[in-house]
């Protein structure tokens, strides 16, 4: 007696939640694999899921069992050409060797334990440092909108998105095409056969009359409506945003920014990128770094490359202007900018930043953030920013920073302003 | 006119159904009893799912089933796995899944090979008798994965984590080897389960008495109580019963996993066997079919070329080998079994005088029926077989720079080779002696295993991992101490450093 049951509808997630078990588990290396990874990939590469590895002996459960070395019979098959008492020389490296199936399960060659986490969970661990709320969370994570337009009438599609009205119209022109030359014929054939009356011609009127019904008959033959009148109306799916931004990536390269301060300041810049790209179709970014001249360079320089020297940071800002005039007009452009340094400026300049601030760039940009990453006391960039500040509450926000925990509040006046539209 | 059941390769629900009442038909021709089967076509997906879990249908959730899981993923994600055609269920009715995936003559496989060998192996043998109740495994395991999540919403999922990964690290040595256990009832289990706990606190409590007893009369006092007045070598069993700090619930997560553990013991012992006779009955079945020419040519070149693989055996030497191919032994030797009793050569009377000529269907069931893969072995692998083999036997003793071929296949080979094989599918030899020889009821409440030393073997790197596991349900001191004869080698002790002596 046998029962076949079709079970491929059912889940086939059932193994979910031990996996979530195991990565809940392995938390701790799993973040210190995201975390190697930002630092390793591209700003616009943050988007996807990652290879994690993990050493096996962490992975390891441990059983009780036979370790190599006693004495042991074993047997093999395939014998070729030995007899009783031949001996075989040992492999070099002592232990079992390959030849041992049972022993070199265990031991030797271990090997990392490796899996793939998806896009989401990435995003997760990665967010988890960045101390990010719930909410920013969940938008930041989500995929492209997608919204469904009309965009004409197509001969294709399904029955919910018939056009009536244009089915009809394309019936009824088919119906007059097609009927054109039978209705002249029909017409002439009536004259004929009130002609053939008028004349009493009985034999023309039976065979004109005849004529016309079958021309009736054929009349009506033409379908009233057919599979190619049908139209439906076409969607198409149109991302939401599509607009254009540009992200200026300003940092202070001199002397005192460690590697690892520039880490730091690789996540501020980054949770912008994550930020515009769900809400602008096309991002570019311009990377500019500054000691005491500044200069438009690629990612990897930005980040990798050191420099020594003094700090005039509105050489940057100045740069950044110009950029801003030649290449990406206004009321084209969505422009950001995002500006991390340890608080180092010459003297004399600050005043000049924050005029540069004031007068070109915020009236132009989107948001400008400013990060100070260093746990000595402000300098006079830090005071002529917050003059600035107070002006331009809307689009310019600054905060100082010791760990990637403190880098959300810089964004939360833009995070809120996405939600409160998004509400709408 | 044809007799074919099907031409095309392709399966659908009225195929798979006749072909299996087809094979039924065949089975019952050749006294196959078995469970009624409940054959589940699953997707690939879900064969990932099955795979993990040990092949339970259901089970609690544990981190090392997620391993699995991810394990497997990758390894067929990236092509360097393919995923077992099917995996069958030792419970009553059997089930047995197929993946969508398979062509209809694999699934025709399957169909012989799970729900009517296996099968009848779970149904007839004697451990699989002795061990298991296929009638409640299921039950029993909804009920272990209900208490596991109700225990993690009371206890939180890191305490039940921690005794699980305590208990796994035991698993194996949760067994009553010589003595027949009770079989699981899990509507039983159910009801006696809050009964046990009340019970088992207060024995408890009087063995770990610490208020003098009412007379301490010189006799009596001086002679200290032994316990566990025997040696003890279901570890998690004693455990369960005798650990002094285990809260209730944890004892009854002992028990389930000792529980589960108890429902595989005899799929351990029993590879060979089992998978020799699952594949016998598919290719003996399917080409009954053949002969009545319910099958056509084609189907029967698809089946033989995966039935091909599946019994191939490369040599040692290989870059393929990786060790005896439990398929190829046990189909060769079943097959061999019916050609001693069909067909026997003077040889074959000599060392089968009792099956030589007798009927070969009842050889076989008997062979089935009443052996597990060592005595199996033992009792039937043929010189013939070990000639075809080519089997040989390295002695392997760490003391010496060689290794030394004892045995190869010739007169006199035969039987130390036959010896030495059935020896290495005796789960007593593959699996350290280690029992609980001692409890310090009256002083330090430590506990002490022995461990007795066979040919030398020292015991595994990662032995105080599961000194630490058995330290974490036990609460006290535990000492482990390896011996050879009556000489102690090594004495570990958690918490605290092992000592070479």
């Amino acid at each position: 007696m046998s029962y076949i049951i079709d079970r491929r509808l059912n889940g086939k997630n059932k193994s979910m939640v031990n996996r979530q078990r195991f990565l809940r588990r392995y938390r701790g290396h799993i973040k210190d694999a995201v975390q190697d990874a930002v630092n390793r990939r591209s700003i616009t590469d943050m988007d996807r899921g990652e290879q994690i590895s993990i050493p096996t002996k962490n992975t390891h459960e441990p059983r009780i069992g036979h370790g190599q070395g006693g004495r042991q019979h074993r047997v093999y098959p395939g014998n070729k050409e030995f007899n009783t008492g031949d001996e075989l020389e040992k492999p070099q490296g002592g232990g079992g060797g390959q030849g041992s199936g049972q022993a070199s399960n265990q031991g030797e060659g271990e090997e990392d334990f490796t899996f793939a986490i998806t896009r989401e969970e990435f995003l997760n661990y990665l967010f988890d440092d960045l101390a990010l709320p719930n909410m920013v969370k969940q938008s930041l994570a989500r995929t492209k909108n997608f919204k469904t337009r009309r965009a004409g009438f197509v001969s294709e599609g399904t029955p919910n998105n018939l056009s009536v009205v244009k089915s009809m119209r394309n019936a009824h022109a088919r119906r007059i095409g097609m009927g054109a030359g039978k209705r002249r014929k029909l017409k002439e054939l009536e004259a004929a056969l009130a002609d053939a009356e008028n004349r009493g011609d009985s034999g023309a009127v039976a065979t004109l009359k005849a004529d016309i019904a079958d021309l009736e008959r054929r009349l009506k033959k033409i379908p009233f409506l057919d599979d190619i009148d049908l139209r439906y109306r076409n969607q198409v799916k149109v991302p939401v945003p599509t607009s254009k931004a540009v992200m200026f990536c300003l940092m202070d390269v001199s002397g005192s920014m460690t590697q690892d301060v520039k880490d730091m300041a690789k996540r501020f810049y980054l949770l912008l990128y994550l930020f515009l790209e769900r809400n602008y179709e096309q991002i570019e970014i311009v990377f500019i770094r500054h000691h005491t001249s500044a200069k438009e360079v690629t990612e990897e320089e930005f980040f990798y490359s050191r420099e020594t020297g003094g700090t005039i940071v509105s050489s940057a800002l100045k740069l950044m202007n110009e950029i801003v005039k030649s290449r990406y007009d206004e009321n084209e452009w969505n422009i950001y900018a995002a500006q991390a340094s340890d608080g180092d400026n010459w003297d004399d300049d600050s005043p000049q930043c924050a005029e540069i601030l004031r007068n070109e760039l915020l009236p132009v940009v989107q948001y400008f953030s400013y990060i100070e990453i260093t746990p000595h006391n402000h300098q006079a960039l830090w005071e002529a920013y917050q003059q600035v500040g107070s002006e331009f509450k809307k689009n310019f926000a600054m905060a100082q920073i010791r760990g990637p925990e403190d880098i959300f509040p810089v964004f939360r006046e833009l995070f809120s302003k996405e939600q409160y539209e998004e509400a709408i | 006119m044809s007799n074919y059941i099907s031409t095309d390769s392709d399966w659908t629900f009225a195929l798979l159904e006749e072909y299996d009442s087809e094979i039924a038909r065949v089975a019952a021709h050749y006294r196959l009893d078995t469970y009624p089967n409940q054959i589940e076509v699953i997707s690939a997906e879900q064969m990932m799912d099955a795979y993990s879990s040990v092949g339970m249908p259901i089970g609690y959730n544990h981190w090392s089933y997620g391993k699995q899981f991810l394990a497997t993923q990758k390894g067929y994600q990236r092509g360097q796995m393919g995923l077992a055609y099917e995996i069958v269920i030792n419970s009553n009715p059997c089930i047995a899944y197929l993946m969508e995936e398979n062509t209809l003559p694999m699934q025709a496989l399957v169909i012989a090979h799970a729900c009517y060998g296996h099968n009848s192996f779970f149904k007839n043998n004697y451990l699989f008798r002795t061990w298991t109740d296929a009638g409640s495994i299921i039950d029993y395991l909804v009920f272990a994965k209900n208490y596991v999540r109700k225990c993690e919403e009371r206890y939180g999922q890191d305490e039940v984590e921690q005794v699980l990964d305590a208990c796994h690290a035991l698993q194996n040595y949760g067994v009553d080897r010589y003595r027949r256990p009770k079989p699981i009832s899990a509507a039983e289990e159910r009801m006696r389960q809050e009964e046990r706990e009340e019970i088992r606190q207060q024995q408890l409590n009087d063995l770990w008495r610490t208020l003098p007893t009412k007379k301490q009369n010189g006799d009596a006092a001086q002679k200290k109580r032994k316990f566990p007045s025997e040696p003890q070598e279901n570890i998690l069993y004693f455990i369960e019963k005798n650990a002094p700090l285990l809260q209730p619930w944890q004892r009854e997560l002992v028990r389930i996993v000792r529980k589960i553990s108890q429902y595989f013991y005899p799929q351990r012992q029993t590879q060979v066997m089992n998978e020799g006779w699952a594949t016998f009955w598919h290719y003996t079945l399917l080409n009954h079919l053949y002969d009545e020419g319910k099958v056509n040519d084609g189907f029967m070149m698809e089946f033989l070329t995966s039935h091909t693989n599946v019994v191939y055996q490369p040599g040692f030497d290989s870059p393929y080998f990786s060790g005896i191919n439990p398929y190829a032994l046990g189909f060769n030797m079943f097959q061999d079994i019916k050609r001693i009793c069909e067909d026997p050569t003077d040889e074959d009377r000599e060392w089968f005088p009792d099956i030589a000529g007798k009927n070969w269907l009842d050889t076989l069931h008997f062979a089935m029926r009443d052996f597990k893969d060592e005595s199996f072995i033992q009792q039937f692998l043929s010189p013939k077989l070990m000639r075809d083999f080519h089997l040989f036997s390295i002695y392997d003793d760490e003391a010496a720079d060689h290794y030394r071929v004892d045995a190869i296949h010739n007169d006199s080979g035969f039987r130390r080779l036959r010896e030495t094989l059935a020896r290495q599918y005796d789960l007593s030899v593959r699996e350290p002696n280690i029992q609980i020889t001692n409890v310090d009821i009256e002083g330090d409440r430590s506990i002490t295993l022995r461990h007795t030393q066979q040919d030398g073997m020292p015991l595994a790197g990662d032995t105080y991992e599961v000194l630490k596991h058995i330290h974490l349900l036990w609460g006290f001191d535990v000492h482990l101490e390896s011996w050879d004869g009556d000489k102690m080698l090594k004495r570990m002790s958690c918490p605290s450093i092992s000592v070479e002596l």
